[in-house]
């Protein structure tokens, strides 16, 4: 079961595990992580899930797909090198020690 | 005067559960109870209706953990419905006949969905969709119906016609209108939709009235239109919804298809109660008059402001209205608020399956209607939240997309 670390704006981290498979949104909505607004649940409509993989493992997590990384070019918050949206971010033993910032505005 | 009661919510859907994460999320530490009909703890709606129904698992999503409301000291009683409000004493008054007093109330208490008003309607293979339960019977229902009609074309209608058609039914809906989703979809844009439904194989008959559902041994047949007579072993129909606005009727408040609520959300007859989300008519920046919307961007953004308010803040609700409708392939948006006179200005997108409907105003970009195209979607989102018009000259030859982009470029260079 792969563990997350959500680091949140205000400097304090949440540190979430949920099986592999699950779907990175998905296990944050699970335990109330703030600022993962997720609106349209999970179906790439409403990039209110934004987050930035930490920079250290981008390659790890691979790039955004097609849709999504057009719709990465309007969230809330500015698009980093290494913006996702989390509700197209599948978890794995690979991923085990994520590590991904939540931004300050996600509407 | 000191306060203890603190804050009543009644109803546990989108709307209600925003009020009360965003009541503690400002730092709210009064007591906080939610009062909601139904027994599971609050879920979202919106896949009720567009996922594949193969089993409860894919339809059940909850909003929150039951940690949550227990962690923030949110007092969460299920499966217990208000029946009057005592205005005078503060109090709310349940059906096992629980009095709850509150310093402020928030009514979330939704819509319901208007009753089919014909003969038959009320036999077995006859389903509305609403709550949870109502889509599992319809998940059950779908595991053998090979006929369904669907009546009335507008979203959940069209959702469910192609989760039906998914599962291997042959499906028909049928609509009053001369047209589908009339209210909520320009003409132009919705002809797209309904081709695209039609080349899935969903059969589509506007300006047809059903007269009566027929069946024999209590379970659904036919359905009777005034254009033919059509087979059908099991029947959804979702034509349209009302407020569920009759505690505040009762209570004396002013109610008018919905509570009618200020800028700010709280009651025009008493400041002591607010109302959110489907239930709550209200001046809004983009409308001319009182509006109701039923969205979930509407629920949550409205119950996160009556939230932060009741714990201290004091802005008005001006949030930009957006909607999304997943029909099968089709994926639907909707930003802004378009009235019947604006111009509609269609706009293919750079692959096929992409199309826009710019809608505009006296020459300002007012809506924008997408279909598989959620990029465009979230540029309009973008610019329409903002001070600065869209013009029809801005958009000659461009997207909204390409728009947004340049001007983010030059409000980063400034």
């Amino acid at each position: 079961m792969p563990t997350v670390i959500f680091q949140l704006p205000d400097g304090t981290e949440r540190k979430v595990t949920a099986a592999s498979g699950t779907v990175l949104m998905q296990a944050a909505v699970a335990h109330a992580v703030e600022g993962i607004v997720a609106e349209c649940g999970g179906n790439a409509s409403c990039a209110t899930c934004h987050v930035y993989v930490d920079a250290t493992q981008a390659d790890l997590v691979g790039p955004p797909n097609d849709v999504e990384d057009e719709m990465l070019d309007f969230t809330a918050a500015e698009r980093r090198p290494t913006s996702r949206l989390s509700c197209q971010v599948q978890l794995s033993d690979a991923l085990d020690g994520l590590v991904v910032h939540v931004p300050e505005e996600q509407v | 005067m000191t306060s203890t009661a603190g804050v009543v919510v009644v109803g546990g859907g989108q709307a209600g559960f925003s009020v009360v994460s965003a009541l503690r999320g400002a730092g709210y530490d009064g007591p906080v109870t939610v009062l909601a009909d139904e027994r599971h703890l609050p879920y979202q709606r919106p896949p009720l209706s567009k996922k594949a129904h193969t089993g409860p698992d894919g339809l059940r999503v909850d909003l929150v953990p039951e940690s949550f409301y227990r962690e923030r000291d949110i007092d969460l009683r299920l499966g217990d419905d208000v029946i009057a409000l005592d205005r005078t004493a503060r109090t709310v008054i349940t059906r096992t006949g629980t009095r709850v007093p509150y310093d402020h109330l928030v009514l979330a208490t939704g819509a319901r969905n208007r009753p089919l008003p014909v003969p038959g309607a009320e036999l077995a293979g006859v389903h509305a969709l609403r709550s949870l339960d109502d889509a599992l019977a319809i998940g059950r229902a779908l595991s053998t119906a090979r006929a369904v009609v669907v009546v009335g074309g507008g979203f959940i209608g069209l959702e469910l016609a192609q989760v039906a058609a998914a599962r291997g039914a042959h499906v028909t809906v049928v609509e009053l209108a001369d047209r589908l989703l009339s209210r909520a979809v320009s003409a132009q844009l919705q002809q797209h939709l309904r081709e695209r439904h039609e080349r899935s194989g969903v059969r589509i008959l506007t300006g047809t009235a059903v007269q009566s559902v027929e069946g024999s041994e209590g379970r659904v047949r036919q359905v009777v239109t005034d254009r033919g007579t059509l087979p059908a072993d099991l029947v959804v129909y979702g034509i349209g919804a009302a407020p569920r606005d009759e505690l505040a009727r009762d209570a004396g408040l002013a109610v008018d298809d919905g509570v009618i609520v200020d800028e700010r959300l709280r009651s025009i007859s008493d400041p002591r109660i607010s109302a959110v989300g489907d239930c709550a008519r209200h001046p809004h920046p983009h409308a001319a008059g009182l509006v109701r919307l039923e969205s979930v961007q509407n629920a949550t953004d409205q119950g996160v402001l009556v939230g932060r308010r009741i714990a201290g803040a004091s802005e008005p609700y001006a949030s930009l209205p957006w909607f999304w409708s997943d029909q099968g392939d089709i994926k639907l948006q909707i930003a802004g608020l378009r009235a019947p006179a604006d111009a509609v200005h269609l706009v293919a997108g750079d692959s096929p399956e992409r199309l826009a409907a710019y809608a505009f105003r006296d020459d300002r970009l007012v809506a924008v209607e997408t279909l598989n195209w959620p990029a465009e979607h979230l540029a309009a989102r973008r610019l329409l939240g903002r001070d600065t018009p869209v013009r029809a000259a801005d958009l000659a030859g461009s997207t909204l997309g390409a728009l947004a982009r340049a001007r983010r470029a030059t409000e980063v260079r400034t």
